[in-house]
């Protein structure tokens, strides 16, 4: 099997799977499936988000490809398209059976994205995700996007084991105004504006920037 | 009741909530009060859809380990009638204007943001592992809706008034989010069900903080509607699944 991120274990992964000689190695598939773009983003691949997270052969039926992919946002319309495309993409490299699985656990995260990735999304004019995801960041306070010296202070933490963790820390959830600001991917000014937390697409919001006046998207920290 | 039946309601009521919501943010779609929202409202429908999408399908699942045939994700959602769903009543409250949505969403995700970071740790893995990647977009929900009660709250003389009305109507409503019934009780003892009596103080912790930016007050002394658990909904409900259901039902089967 090759299992995300191991792009660069590659070579060492290319003989696991048993020995079958007309079908095409797991190393070349991997690199069959990374040119599959994302619908919405053509510029960069379904191997560049994480969303793939390995293949393999099956072990009950060896003609038959593996492939899991973990998806962005539950209710992102791109997933249909990336799992027939990914499909296609794996017939046309002599691939005769495929099965596409789904892992939702750990869920998906901009963690995952390659910098290779953010380098293509920024010059495509997508500022890509600043820093970590969410539950990584540094506490800071939630401010009222009008008032901005009205804190909000986060409530107390629940006493059970099961409500444990379900404290809402509504520092933690507010990224898009309390981290550093989001650069501009065309003029690199940081003197930039939330316009809406969703932009064309679940995963990004929409900005402008100050200085050039630019609107752009920002791939939010996931 | 076994386990996997008891199971089975509550994971309807897991995903009937957002189901039901997703399609009230649809009816917004077009609709918006500017492009931005409108679209911004329905990437939250679509969140909310998603996940809606994963615990039917995992609730025809379990409902196949105790009857004959477990039914997918599709005839969960579009061949039950209004006294066969189980989400909260709130969910199911018109749109109104957009005050009305927007207290609707917030007081929604407030509670949402809460039960999957709890269900994240359920003993029930598929559980746990749905409510993590939900509770991630739940996050950008409730920072969106609670941005918009300030804003519309700690806004004009108009849209101050509005905003306070809508909390007013809608608090009815918040009640059963916090009173689990027998089952849910079952489910808490073998650490599957989240005890969302434990959510009710941060609740409204973070309510009352973010209604306080508002310059709004949270009504008192109101009577708790409750029933969705139960099947028992307000006229709504009906009205919405005429629309939602139409297609699947006037053409059975019938495909893209």
């Amino acid at each position: 099997m090759i299992a995300a991120p191991a792009r660069r274990g590659l070579h060492a992964s290319n003989g696991a799977a048993p020995a079958v000689a007309t079908r095409p190695s797991l190393g070349t598939l991997w690199e069959v499936i990374a040119l599959v773009p994302d619908p919405e983003i053509p510029v960069v691949s379904v191997v560049d988000l994480g969303i793939l997270r390995g293949i393999e052969w099956d072990l009950a039926d060896a003609s038959t490809l593996v492939v899991t992919v973990t998806p962005t946002y539950s209710g992102c319309p791109a997933t249909d398209v990336i799992m027939a495309s990914i499909r296609d993409a794996l017939f046309a490299a002599g691939v005769t059976r495929a099965r596409i699985e789904t892992r939702l656990s750990p869920a998906w995260t901009t963690d995952w994205m390659t910098p290779d990735a953010k380098r293509k999304l920024r010059d495509y004019g997508i500022a890509p995700p600043d820093g970590m995801s969410p539950p990584g960041r540094p506490k800071g306070e939630y401010r009222s996007a009008k008032r901005e010296g009205t804190p909000v202070t986060p409530p107390e933490a629940p006493t059970s084991a099961l409500a444990a963790t379900s404290r809402i820390d509504v520092a933690g959830i507010s990224p898009l105004r309390h981290g550093a600001a989001v650069a501009c991917p065309r003029c690199e000014s940081r003197r930039t504006q939330l316009l809406s937390q969703f932009g064309s697409t679940a995963c990004k919001a929409h900005y402008r920037c100050l200085a050039c006046l630019e609107p752009f998207d920002y791939f939010k920290p996931h | 009741m076994t386990c996997d039946e008891d199971l089975f309601q509550y994971l309807l009521r897991l995903g009937d909530s957002p189901l039901i919501l997703a399609q009230r943010l649809g009816e917004w779609v077009g609709h918006g009060p500017v492009l931005e929202e409108d679209i911004a409202q329905a990437n939250v429908g679509l969140d909310l859809l998603g996940q809606a999408r994963w615990w039917l399908s995992y609730a025809g699942e379990v409902e196949a380990r105790f009857r004959a045939a477990g039914r997918d994700e599709d005839q969960l959602a579009f061949l039950r009638e209004a006294g066969e769903f189980r989400n909260l009543l709130l969910a199911e409250q018109p749109n109104g204007n957009f005050a009305d949505t927007t207290a609707r969403q917030f007081l929604f995700d407030a509670w949402h943001l809460l039960l999957l970071r709890a269900l994240a740790r359920s003993s029930d893995p598929r559980i746990a592992g749905i409510a993590a990647k939900s509770a991630k977009e739940a996050a950008y929900h409730v920072e969106r809706s609670g941005d918009w009660v300030i804003r519309l709250g700690d806004g004009t003389h108009e849209s101050h008034a509005r905003m306070q009305a809508a909390i007013d109507d809608l608090w009815m409503y918040t009640g059963e989010m916090f009173a689990p019934d027998a089952i849910e009780l079952a489910l808490i003892e073998v650490g599957i069900a989240a005890d969302v009596r434990e959510l009710a103080t941060p609740w409204r912790q973070h309510v009352d903080a973010v209604l306080g930016a508002a310059t709004l007050k949270a009504p008192e002394g109101v009577f708790m509607q409750q029933g969705g658990k139960r099947g028992e909904h307000t006229e709504h409900l009906g009205h919405l699944l005429a629309e939602m259901q139409v297609l699947p039902r006037a053409h059975p089967g019938a495909r893209w």
